[in-house]
């Protein structure tokens, strides 16, 4: 056992053939870092974590959310000229249950939005969401239809938000390792986990009219 | 019998151990700790085949398609499904509201608990045979068809139409196959007039069982191929899991470890038939030997058995791979009409050839005794 | 069409009878089906195509427009307008026993206008909830998030259809059919599934592996283009285009393009008009390539969906150097297209050309003679001519059944007329020959762009437009062929800067309405199958 915590900054996280400088943003990064020291500053990271860690970002299997274009560009980062694969990232399960991340790649509208939550829901912990295209993201150039979600994050926390309409596969991977970087700093052991951007206070039960309560599963512990 | 030297073999190694344990413990606790030792290295190597499978599948896959499979994990990837391995090992086990609790917890053990029985009884090299039944084959095939009982419990319990589904074909699938299987096996049965695994390698020594027994043997060959082929549930007889279709067959609603033992077994399975087809018709561990060329013979024998015997098996897996990846999906009219149109009757009338050929001497060995003959 | 003139005003005397670009009929509801019907039976002209149904609100009536035209003569085209006064329940006459396609277009309005069709088997709202409060295309519709809220809390899906039916006397009764019978064995295939290209819903009743009945859901997708369009300016409204068939966004932009153009009166340069032409091939090429790699992955063949995502990138490398986008390229604008060729454009056209054709003849061994492959696919969703034209599949998928209906050909728009190519016509109707039009379409194509790339003429790349394009009052269309069939742009302007209701004829969607009828007794992969080669895109139906 090893304590780290402390001195643990943005360049101790690394991704294979990927140094920190070329990320170009460290700052968030570091910014999960700091809220992490914040909320148990004294956790001690062990090696074993550290195991964990390496195998959870090396492993993420992703559903694919897609409903739109950005579908295209997911199907074609698997597809031979990009590969996925190289990041162990091919293995795309259909079954949420069997995912570690799911990819919104498209528009959701409010006919959408409760299976996108089911799916969400059906999902095993640990478990991310990527937003990848401006739709997902805010809305999107439909932004002002009657019928579109502002953005995934009214729906299910998001870890990574992938602009571009559509994002090329390079932005997609760009994401994908962020994603990575952020799997790499959790803590299994005492439960710690980033806070995820999230904005519930749509999620309202129709007949009631109260709030639902967002937090299912994991973070609620 | 064995005239050869064999510097690589672990047969003077075990001979330790064995010796080792017999001085040291009372005869009855030195077999239970060899049995002990032996069950955890079946265990820790089944482990281990799988992992290095998905591994290499996962790349073998990749050069079919133009790409790269994973290379970021260890120098070209190497640790990739050690990475999914422990993922999948603290990923979270959904219990589902309203499935069959107990059948839904059963069923992943049914599958892997099969696979591990079938494996445990492959002859791996000289010496490296847990268990030598005189019923070694009709064992394989009781033990092989338990797994269905998992993958039918599955589709059952968890109360998913995919799933039901998925679970329905995999029973009408492995059923019909398992009769094409256990046929072409009763096949080489006939020929080399054992069941035992060590009795039917020892057969093969100067010609294998697919020459032997040559035409019907080659069809049966080529009919466990298909059949096992199918029986392990994979493209283009990956009807029960039909990504497609049906999102992931009968293990859609599983997660966590419990879907781990589906994944494992299904890789396992695929290695299991490689290796029983490696056995019965590729001569099984026993290296390549010509009757009395003896300077080539002990050239081969340098190579160790468990060697060849993993080399025969990987050989089989690259077709099947091949096979795998290169066939679109068949629908599950056209693949019952080729079980029970095509396959199972050649295979009936192959058996009764081989019961002739044998019995008139027409195998290789009964022809050519000086070329062939033990 | 001097006859077709005589004859409506033989049935229908009171038809307001006008010859605008095309001739254009109004009458009233009650008259609507019946000059239909004499029109679909027509000896002399047998308007047995319905290329859209485009719902209306003129703020004192609530209405429809039916354009029609003839399967055998597409240049022959007819316009039909009915309306009604009433806005709080208005209702019309349904065509859906004349035209097959007019089911869905008919739901689709109702979901949206609220009009609903007396003799519609199943009036259910198509693209939106049940639940949705008011009809979001009327003009007096209040855009409130209170009203409709997002919601995490999934609603039931009601298998019972309202419907009203009109009895012998005039006396119509409403009514509330079940779609499904009791012990139906219902599998949801959607939203969220691998192969329905997308987040279609088929609630499919099953009896064992064969498919009984199909219902159609969609609306997962539903962005309303259609109404974002109408607070929009024309070039506003481009990159709207692009995003419904993702596939063809270039030729679709180009139709919505093409529309504006032929309202506001615009001279496209012969520079852009090639380079339109070229960019439509390339982008038919790779719809046509993921179609394929999609068909075949729908089939369980993996490795070939990643050949045809492989062939696809060559050319989406030619559109990122050309305008720096893959999928969706902007590079048509209203008046011409909005960057020049790079200079190794046709360099690099010229090499992808042969390097096609040998990918081509490789698919054909790896697959298309795969004896599995033939079994899942020959005589398997057969679709007769008769069906094509009544649910109006067009593209590869109706000229598979023996319908000639390439619009290129039939109505030549940009340069197609100074091109020699064939249209590729089979008879056999099932996914094979589908399968197989669209990978000859595909050699078509490259045969098109090697006739126009070296001849591409210097000159100016975009007409001189005004700051403000506005079009004349009057209803406009266009259509095009996209990979997936006959693409059509409807503007209604009334002079101002933004139009007045924009609708889009979408080919997916009549390819989705064949989806119950030809898979009916099929197997269930066989419905994967189907769906697969009838390749169709969600945004495009759902719009």
């Amino acid at each position: 056992m090893e304590e780290r915590s402390i001195g643990m900054e943005v360049n101790d996280v690394r991704i294979n053939e990927f140094p920190p400088e070329e990320f170009k943003d460290n700052d968030t990064l570091q910014r999960y870092i700091d809220e992490l020291k914040a909320a148990g500053g004294s956790v001690i990271v062990g090696k074993l974590d550290q195991l964990i860690n390496w195998g959870r970002s090396n492993s993420l299997w992703p559903i694919a959310f897609a409903t739109s274009c950005c579908g295209i560009e997911f199907m074609a980062a698997a597809a031979a000229h990009y590969d996925l694969a190289r990041f162990g990232m091919e293995v795309t399960r259909n079954s949420p249950r069997q995912a570690d991340v799911m990819v919104v790649a498209g528009t959701i509208v409010n006919k959408m939005a409760p299976l996108l939550r089911r799916v969400y829901d059906q999902m095993a912990e640990p478990k991310y969401v990527v937003a990848m295209g401006a739709c997902a993201i805010s809305g999107g150039p439909f932004l002002n239809s009657y019928n579109v979600v502002q953005g995934v994050d009214r729906i299910v926390p998001v870890d990574v938000y992938i602009p571009g309409c559509p994002p090329r596969p390079e932005s997609l991977f760009y994401g994908l390792l962020q994603l990575q970087r952020k799997v790499k700093i959790e803590r299994f052991f005492g439960n710690k986990r980033i806070r995820r951007s999230y904005r519930p206070e749509t999620l309202i039960d129709r007949e009631t009219g109260r709030a639902i309560d967002p937090m299912i599963g994991f973070d609620k512990k | 019998m064995l005239i050869y030297s064999q510097p690589l073999e672990l047969t003077k190694f075990l001979a330790a151990i064995d010796n080792f344990l017999h001085s040291n413990f009372a005869p009855g606790w030195a077999i239970v700790v060899e049995g002990i030792l032996v069950g955890a290295m079946i265990l820790v190597m089944y482990a281990l085949i799988a992992l290095v499978m998905i591994y290499i599948e996962r790349k073998i896959a990749a050069f079919f398609q133009a790409r790269l499979g994973p290379n970021r994990v260890g120098k070209y990837g190497i640790f990739q499904s050690l990475a999914d391995m422990i993922k999948i090992l603290i990923k979270e086990v959904i219990h589902i509201k309203k499935a069959d609790k107990f059948l839904f917890f059963v069923a992943p053990f049914f599958v892997i608990v099969s696979s591990v029985l079938a494996f445990g009884e492959l002859p791996f090299g000289i010496n490296l045979h847990a268990l030598d039944f005189n019923i070694g084959v009709f064992y394989l095939l009781s033990v092989s068809s338990l797994g269905i009982i998992g993958i039918l419990l599955a589709g059952w319990s968890s109360n998913n139409k995919y799933s039901m589904i998925g679970a329905m074909r995999s029973g009408a699938q492995f059923i019909s196959y398992e009769l094409s299987a256990g046929f072409a096996l009763m096949t080489i049965v006939v020929l080399s007039g054992s069941m035992q695994f060590s009795e039917i390698i020892e057969g093969q020594r100067y010609c294998w069982n697919l020459f032997n027994g040559h035409l019907p043997a080659l069809i049966a060959f080529i009919i466990y191929l298909i059949s096992g082929h199918a029986e392990t549930n994979r493209g283009p007889f990956d009807l029960p899991e039909a990504e497609s279709e049906l999102t992931a067959g009968y293990h859609t609603e599983y997660s966590g470890l419990q879907f781990g033992f589906f994944y494992l077994s299904e890789y396992l399975n695929m290695f299991i038939v490689a290796a029983v087809a490696a056995t019965l018709f590729l001569g099984g561990w026993m290296p390549i030997q010509i009757k009395g060329w003896e300077a080539f013979n002990q050239v081969m024998w340098y190579i160790p058995s468990w060697v060849w015997f993993i080399g025969k098996a990987g050989i089989l897996m690259f077709i099947s791979l091949w096979v795998r990846w290169s066939f679109p999906r068949l629908r599950i009219d056209l693949l019952l009409n080729l079980e029970w149109k095509y396959l199972l009757p050649i295979n009936l009338v192959n058996m009764l050839v081989m019961v002739m050929i044998v019995l008139s001497g027409f195998t290789l060995t009964d022809l050519f005794p000086a070329l062939f003959g033990n | 069409m001097k006859e077709i003139i005589q004859f409506i005003q033989k049935i229908a005397p009171e038809a307001q009878i006008e010859q605008r670009k095309r001739l254009t009929v109004t009458v009233r509801p009650e008259e609507v089906h019946l000059v239909m019907k004499m029109l679909r039976k027509n000896e002399v002209l047998c308007f047995d195509y319905l290329i859209s149904l485009i719902g209306m609100d003129w703020g004192d009536r609530l209405g429809v427009i039916y354009q029609l035209s003839v399967s055998t003569d597409l240049t022959k085209e007819l316009v039909l307008i009915t309306a009604t006064t009433d806005r709080d329940n208005p209702l019309l006459y349904s065509v859906t026993d004349l035209y097959e396609t007019a089911h869905l277009n008919e739901r689709e309005i109702y979901a949206l206008f609220g009009i609903r069709f007396i003799n519609n088997p199943d009036m259910r709202r198509f693209l939106l909830n049940d639940e949705w409060k008011g009809f979001p295309f009327r003009k007096d519709y209040l855009h409130d998030p209170k009203l409709n809220p997002e919601t995490v809390v999934s609603s039931e899906i009601s298998d019972i259809a309202p419907r009203i039916v009109e009895k012998e006397n005039g006396e119509l009764i409403e009514e509330q059919v079940p779609l499904f019978d009791e012990e139906d064995y219902i599998v949801n295939i959607g939203p969220q599934h691998p192969s329905t290209h997308g987040v279609m819903h088929f609630r499919t009743a099953l009896d064992g592996e064969i498919v009984k009945k199909i219902d159609v859901h969609s609306g997962y997708i539903h962005r309303g283009i259609e109404k974002l369009c109408e607070s929009m300016t024309y070039p506003q409204m481009l990159h709207l285009t692009d995003r419904l068939d993702y596939l063809s966004a270039n030729i679709n932009r180009h139709a919505l393009c093409m529309c504006i153009e032929k309202g506001a009166e615009i001279e496209v340069p012969e520079r852009a008009q090639y380079i339109r032409t070229i960019m439509d091939e390339l982008q038919r090429i790779s719809s046509h390539l993921l179609a394929w790699a999609t068909h075949c992955n729908d089939l369980g063949a993996t490795t070939a969906f990643i050949y045809g995502m492989r062939e696809r990138e060559h050319v989406l490398d030619i559109f990122d150097k050309t305008c720096g986008g893959r999928l969706i390229i902007n590079q048509n604008v209203v008046g011409g297209v909005m960057f020049d060729i790079y200079p190794d454009f046709q360099k690099d056209v010229k090499a992808f050309i042969p390097y096609m054709r040998e990918k081509l003849k490789e698919y054909d061994h790896f697959f298309s003679h795969n004896a599995i492959a033939l079994g899942r696919m020959v005589h398997i969703g057969h679709l007769c001519r008769e069906d094509a034209i009544s649910y109006g599949v067009t593209g590869p998928a109706g000229r598979a059944s023996g319908w000639s209906c390439d619009v290129r050909k039939h109505k030549p728009y940009a340069l197609y007329d100074r091109v020699a190519f064939k249209e590729i016509v089979r008879t056999e109707g099932d996914s094979y020959a589908r399968y197989l039009n669209r990978l000859d379409e595909i050699a078509e194509s490259l045969h098109i762009i090697e006739q126009l790339i070296d001849n591409i003429p210097s000159g100016a790349i975009c007409a001189k437009l005004k700051p403000i394009i506005r079009i004349p009052v009057g209803q406009y269309f266009q259509s095009v062929e996209t990979g997936k069939g006959e693409f059509g742009v409807f503007i209604e302007s009334t002079g101002e800067k933004n139009p007045y209701r924009v609708k889009f004829r979408s080919p997916s969607l009549s390819a989705v309405s064949v989806v119950p009828l030809i898979s009916r007794g099929a197997f269930l992969s066989d419905l994967i199958g189907i769906t697969g080669s009838l390749d169709f895109v969600i945004p495009d139906i759902d719009r």
